[in-house]
């Protein structure tokens, strides 16, 4: 394999928004859960959409129903004068991912990324089934519930983790929501509380799934001056890769992701210390594999997922909003509350990479890890490295 | 418009294309007509159920169609208390990945055994087929697997004659618990 790639331009996360998550926007269409947070993306930053030179977004038509239905959503924008845009059938993130290449040529020294996921109209659970191999899977109907349950079984006979060690994850998550204004479900609960919920495909209780969401989100990207000229301290993107794994899930060892660990690698994870984490695990049985492939996950081995969701936990609270990984006292691991917080389909992911920007903005973080995920049971995976320095530069 | 006063339009989108499966998927789907499960050699000496044209791991092309099975073993299973209405069975069940005899991958399937008490991992489950009129070529011509040397799982709804019963032997299966 070649080396892995390096960001030679200075490219930077300068501007995030998001639409306050729900679980049903009956009032609005999807362009105008749009309208508001691509204005406020802009406004953020005091510039209009003149000033970007690309634009590209991140959602899917099977949420709609429609055919290209992506194109009516342009109108959020506005589409004259004309721009030079793109879309991806996938979460957002691999949307800013494109829009980082695009960047990384030099032709344009800024773009707008845009994503929105309206999931109340329709049945989430069928519909997710239909990004199955149409063979062999999809004619089941494994809901994404149930495929998750499959990873989380998996773990538990492992001996990697515990039904408590999803709950603790649930807890610190919806407690570091509690801060979090754009936030669909936050509470403080305790592990024992969250452990006398009912299954709801066992082994997953209801606490370790995610909230079914309308949301959008918009980041602005930004080359070298033009980033420093937007921003005060702009979230560098020092590394980004994403990788993706067989879609049979039965090839697959559930209890580890390869894919993010490959990303994460060339991605360059590893270079600097790290102090804070934005992961997209929907389930929190997932947030342990995530943090131990990305490298952030403990001290390995046996326990290895257990020991990154253990942490300092909702059940014993002394760290405020803010988890903290119990292996590394300085890593802040979702701070906004995460999947668990939010899923709006498509959109959690490049909210994760939005809401860890924020926190270089605000100079909480220096070197911050955003992840995004997509698939059953994490088979595609992106890895972000963000830095309030750009060296050399 | 008052609150609670909204317009809902429903939209029906259907995709009406035939497609070919081509040699190896068509080979399996083939199989599963005929009752038999098959597989494809992959070069590294595995043998990938369902079968793909690709090593899943290494995207090398796969080598001659086995047969494996049909019987096979439990690595991981999720209990769906409330189906969907479109999912296979119309009783709980269970989604499962099952490593059948011969295979080095697993297959997702549903197993029907009445009740959760009645399976666990490392459980040794076998097909049951639909009549070999009903078989047209489809994952489901396996109507579910049921516990090996069971009676055939809970299609009746009967609590006391559903899965809980010889199967599983010496794999750590619980039995009889819905009973």
């Amino acid at each position: 394999m070649s080396p892995a790639p390096r960001a030679r331009r200075p490219v930077a996360v300068v501007s995030f928004a998001q639409a306050h998550n729900v679980r049903r926007e009956d009032e609005r269409n999807e362009v105008e859960m749009l309208m508001p947070v691509v204005a406020e993306v802009f406004a953020n930053i005091g510039i209009t959409k003149d000033d970007v030179g690309f634009i590209c977004s991140g959602s899917t038509d099977y949420l709609v129903g429609g055919p290209f239905s992506f194109v009516t959503a342009l109108d959020a924008v506005g589409v004259w004068p004309p721009r030079p845009e793109s879309h991806v059938e996938m979460d957002g993130a691999w949307a800013l991912y494109e829009a980082w290449v695009l960047l990384q040529e030099g032709e344009v020294d800024a773009a707008l990324v845009y994503s929105f996921g309206r999931s109340s109209p329709g049945n989430l659970a069928e519909i997710m089934a239909l990004q199955l191999d149409p063979y062999t899977l999809a004619p089941l109907w494994p809901d994404p519930v149930s495929l998750a349950a499959l990873q989380a079984r998996a773990l538990i006979d492992a001996g990697r983790a515990t039904e408590a060690d999803f709950a603790a994850v649930a807890a610190r998550n919806r407690k570091a929501a509690l801060a979090n204004p754009k936030a669909q479900v936050a509470h403080d609960r305790t592990v024992e509380e969250l452990l006398g919920e009912e299954y709801v495909v066992a082994p997953l209780r209801r606490h370790a799934l995610p909230p079914i969401t309308d949301g959008a989100a918009a980041v602005v990207l930004a080359a070298g001056d033009t980033a420093r000229r937007w921003c005060e301290r702009p979230a560098w993107i020092t590394g980004i890769d994403h990788r993706i794994e067989t879609h049979a899930p039965g090839a697959r060892d559930l209890t580890t992701s390869p894919s993010t660990a490959l990303a994460a690698e060339r991605a360059g994870v590893g270079d600097g210390p790290v102090d804070l984490a934005e992961v997209h695990a929907p389930f929190a049985s997932q947030e342990g594999i995530v943090l131990e492939a990305l490298g952030l996950g403990g001290n390995g081995g046996a326990g290895g997922a257990g020991a990154g969701s253990n942490g300092s936990n909702g059940s014993n609270g002394s760290n405020g909003s803010n988890g903290s990984n119990g292996s590394n006292g300085s890593l802040v691991v979702n701070p906004s509350g995460g999947a668990l917080a939010a899923n709006p389909i498509m959109t959690a992911g490049l909210a994760r990479i939005g809401e860890a920007a924020t926190r270089i903005w605000s100079g909480d973080s220096n070197r911050a890890v955003a992840h995004a995920t997509s698939g059953p049971c994490l088979q595609q995976n992106l890895v972000c490295v963000l830095d309030a320095a750009w060296e050399g530069a | 418009m008052a609150e609670g006063d909204v317009l809902i339009a429903t939209h029906v989108l259907d995709y009406p294309y035939s497609r070919s499966v081509g040699p190896v998927i068509g080979a399996f789907l083939t199989g599963l007509r005929d009752g038999r499960i098959v597989g494809a050699r992959t070069p590294s000496g595995g043998v990938v159920v369902p079968p793909t044209e690709y090593d899943p791991q290494t995207g090398e092309d796969v080598g001659e169609i086995v047969e494996v099975g049909p019987a096979g073993t439990v690595e991981s299973w999720a209990w769906v208390t409330t189906p969907g209405p479109k999912q296979p069975l119309d009783h709980p069940f269970a989604y499962a990945l099952i490593r059948l005899d011969g295979a080095t991958t697993s297959m997702l399937h549903v197993v029907d055994t009445g009740s959760p008490d009645a399976l666990a991992t490392g459980a040794r489950v076998a097909p049951r087929w639909k009549p070999a009129a009903d078989r047209i070529g489809h994952v489901l011509d396996i109507e579910a697997f049921v516990l090996e040397g069971g009676t055939g799982g809970a299609g009746t709804g009967g609590a006391g004659t559903g899965g809980a019963g010889t199967g599983g032997a010496g794999t750590g299966s619980t039995t009889g618990g819905a009973s």
